[in-house]
Order: structure tokens, then C-alpha cells, then sequence
């Protein structure tokens, strides 16, 4: 039986493993950031995302957060997979996400008292975020050190673009500000509803709506230039 | 564990075939233990840091609402009375404190009192500054609240609400629309429950402390 094969095998009740496709670095890091965003694509972690998406330093401070967890939990997971029984598998990763997530919250604590305090609950949640659990099951549970930071590298960074969309919009127009800064002047009513749970509502279908039409798009054009190039072949 | 042996190329380790329950037990405790001792080292390297910072918030709160003291004493409540000093064996942190602020020229201005209740989502906490010998309130700030934003934050956010405090006369009233009487807080319009949360927990706090707080003052009239 060649490696090749046992990879293959063993792969197997995971993620996918595509023979003769070759995975470069690049690929790893960015795919997170757009074509599997976990948010926007794989509509993971949705509970922060709406809420605490009420103002642009919430949201990046949990987007910093998660990334700290996610990038820690994602080196230590694969780092340590050989000596980790398959049978004990999720609880390590628990202990690991969640050691991590107690040093995230007592470091904010301690540095950014104010957001703290304004995300609550949330920053202790990050311990049962889809993202975090899914990548160490999907990725670095059964990949070496240097593409597991990548991955995680990159799906923090996409968790962070979706956050700051989310927050950006909501803060904008639920309070007339951007991280604080007035923008329209008094005169500005803010939409209170924005900053509250429904405007987060309102603001993630809008945000989801926006991508799944962009890459609609983007599908039908490739869809077109496809027919194109064949309906051209045969003319000539 | 046949993959060790074989397999020195990068991918998902096999499960072994049969793993015995002692390893297992092994692989979590020492985890455990080794979280365990993390979670000890971050706790004990930021806890200066959040205490300090817990110490600094409400420092800048006690001189908000005494407006600006030149300097003021932390007083404890032991068995109905305020005393300077923590009774020994007791934890000052533990024991309930009030701080009593002095002006320039060394006269007691009034004391802060830290108050909580529950409001409309959850608990809120406040300091409010009293003066005793006139029964007038010198100011409030909300220190902790989860209250509805746009709405029920208004009673930290809004300048109007809060300024209404300084100069009040205890105990307070609520009432729509606008203030006559030197008593009467305005409450919010769309945050009736925080604003009526907030005058009672002022209220609450003065008929517990009230007479204690004046009680001081009278005792303390000949101190600097």
C-alpha cells in the first residue's frame, strides 16, 4: 500500500482529502478570508456575529479575541494529534479552546476593561464557537503545524472581515458614529434599531443577501465566458 | 500506534485499534493539569491589572459625584455605624464602604455611596454623591448597567437625565414631563422602568444609610 493511499484512508470521516490536487500555502491562508469564509460562506459562528456587532471596537475586539483562540488552539491541536487517543479527541480540543479562551477573557479584562465589560458574556461563549471546534475537527486535527496556522490564520481573518462588516453597518447607521467619531453631525437621528438584536438581523440577511448575489454573479459570468469560449472554438 | 513507526510524512494520525482506558486517563489528566497550571499563571499576572483598573473606575466615579474633592477617606459600615478603620480579623474589601469627600479647607462636601438593583435587563450598579447636612444629592454615574441601548443607557448617556441629580433633594420622585419641585427627577421618555430603577435605588440606599451618613457628620463636626 503506498503512503499515498494510507493518507487517503485515513483522511476518510473528516474533511476532504483531494488526491493529485496540490495545497499551497497561499491556498490554506486566503481561502478562509472569501471562498470558504466561515461566516459569510459556511454561516458558522453566527451567535457573536450577531451580537456584539452593535459598534466597530466589538466587534473587533471579539474578532481579535476569536483570532487569538483560533490561531492558539489550532497550533497546539496539531501539534499535539499524536499523542491524543481518536476517543479523547474532542475533549482535548475542548480543554485546549477553552484554556485559551480563559487567558483571552482575563487579558482583556485586564487591558481593555471597558470592552469587556460591553461584550459580556460573549468573549467566555467563544469556547462553543463553531469556528474554533470545526477548524481543529476539519483541519488542524489532521494537518501539520505549519498549514493548520495558516488555516486558522486565514479563517480568523475572514471571522474579522465579517464582524467589521456587521459592525461597521450597524454602528454607522444605528448610532451616527464610526469607532466613536460622529459622521453626520447632530442633525443625524440615529436608527436605534440597528444597534439592537434586530437590526443585527436586518444587517446580517442584508450582508448574506449581498455576498450569495455576488457570487451569483460571479458564477454566471464564469458560466457565460465558459459557453463563450466554447461557442468560439466550434466557430472556428 | 503503527502510524508513528511508518509515517513520518505530515497526515491525520490512524486511530489505534484498541486503546487502553489508562491512556486515555493519562492523556486528560496531565492535560487537566497542565491547563489548570496556565489558567493559575494568566490569573495571577493579570489580576493586578484588573484589580487596578477596577480601583482606578471607581476612583475617578467617587470624584465625579462629589465633584472634584480635594481629597476624600473610605469609610466602612460595620454593625450600623461608619467607622475609619476596618474592624480587625475583617476583610476591607469584603465590607461595605462609603467614601467621604473633603474640600479644600478640609470640610467634609458629602459622601459617595455605591447602590445596586435590579433594573429593566439586569442589575444596575451606580455612586451617587450625598450630601448629609442639607439631604441634597451631588451627583450620579451608573457604573455598571445592561439597560436597552438607545433606550434604557439613556440613563447613563443622556447629559439631561443625570445632571438632574446634582442638587436634588432626597428622597426623590419621579415624575413625566417636566420637573416643579427640587425632588422630582424627569424620568426618560421610552425608559420609564431604568429611570424609576435608578431614583429607587438611590432611595433605597438613603433610607438604609441616610441616618448613618448624618449620623457621621454630626459625630465628625469637630474632625478637620
Amino acid at each position: 500500500m503506498s503512503d499515498e493511499l494510507s493518507h487517503l484512508h485515513c483522511g476518510a470521516g473528516g474533511g476532504p482529502v483531494l488526491p493529485g490536487r496540490t495545497v499551497t500555502a497561499q491556498m490554506d491562508l486566503l481561502k478562509g478570508l472569501w471562498r470558504e469564509n466561515p461566516v459569510l460562506i459556511q454561516l458558522l459562528g453566527l451567535c457573536p456575529t450577531l451580537a456584539v456587532t452593535n459598534s466597530v471596537a466589538n466587534s473587533v475586539v471579539m474578532a481579535g479575541a476569536t483570532f487569538f483562540v483560533l490561531v492558539g488552539s489550532s497550533l497546539l491541536v496539531s501539534l499535539l494529534k499524536r499523542f491524543v487517543p481518536n476517543e479523547v479527541r474532542i475533549t482535548s480540543y475542548i480543554l485546549i479552546i477553552a484554556t485559551f479562551v480563559s487567558v483571552a477573557e482575563m487579558g482583556l479584562q485586564a487591558l481593555v476593561p471597558e470592552i469587556h465589560k460591553a461584550l459580556g458574556a460573549f468573549v467566555a461563549l467563544i469556547v462553543v464557537n463553531c469556528i474554533i471546534l470545526g477548524r481543529q475537527e476539519a483541519f488542524a486535527g489532521r494537518n501539520p503545524v505549519g498549514r493548520s496556522v495558516l488555516d486558522a490564520v486565514g479563517m480568523g481573518i475572514g471571522f474579522t472581515i465579517a464582524l467589521l462588516l456587521m459592525g461597521s453597518v450597524r454602528e454607522i447607521l444605528g448610532s451616527g458614529t464610526f469607532l466613536g467619531v460622529s459622521l453626520f453631525g447632530p442633525g443625524f437621528e440615529p436608527w436605534v434599531i440597528m444597534v439592537l438584536p434586530p437590526g443585527g438581523f436586518f444587517t446580517l440577511a442584508f450582508v448574506l443577501l449581498t455576498v450569495a448575489w455576488a457570487r451569483q454573479r460571479r458564477a454566471a459570468r464564469a458560466a457565460a465566458a465558459g459557453r463563450d469560449a466554447a461557442v468560439a472554438r466550434r466557430a472556428a | 500506534m503503527s502510524v508513528e513507526t511508518h509515517a513520518p510524512e505530515p497526515g491525520p494520525p490512524a486511530p489505534p485499534p484498541d486503546v487502553a482506558p489508562a491512556r486515555l486517563l493519562t492523556v486528560l489528566g496531565v492535560g487537566g493539569a497542565v491547563a489548570g497550571t496556565l489558567l493559575v499563571l494568566a490569573f495571577g499576572l493579570t489580576l493586578p491589572r484588573i484589580e487596578a483598573n477596577r480601583a482606578r473606575a471607581l476612583d475617578a466615579a467617587v470624584k465625579e459625584v462629589l465633584r472634584a474633592p480635594a481629597r476624600y477617606d473610605t469609610l466602612f459600615v460595620v454593625n450600623g455605624a461608619l467607622t475609619k478603620t476596618a474592624p480587625p480579623g475583617a476583610d476591607p474589601k469584603k465590607l461595605e464602604q462609603v467614601y467621604l469627600g473633603y474640600g479644600t479647607d478640609g470640610r467634609p462636601v458629602g459622601f459617595a455611596v455605591v447602590a445596586a438593583e435590579a433594573g429593566f435587563q439586569d442589575v444596575i450598579t451606580l455612586i451617587f454623591g450625598y450630601d448629609a447636612r442639607d439631604r441634597k444629592l451631588l451627583g450620579m454615574k451608573v457604573l455598571e448597567s445592561k439597560e436597552t441601548p438607545g433606550l434604557g443607557d439613556r440613563i447613563e448617556k443622556s447629559e439631561a437625565f443625570v445632571a438632574q441629580f446634582a442638587g436634588a433633594v432626597a428622597p426623590l420622585v419621579g415624575v413625566k414631563g417636566k420637573r416643579s419641585k427640587p425632588g422630582e427627577v424627569s424620568m426618560i421618555t421610552g425608559a420609564t422602568i431604568s429611570s424609576r430603577a435608578v431614583i429607587r435605588i438611590i432611595n433605597k440606599a438613603l433610607a438604609r444609610l441616610g441616618p448613618r451618613l448624618e449620623a457621621y457628620r454630626e459625630e465628625g463636626k469637630g474632625n478637620p
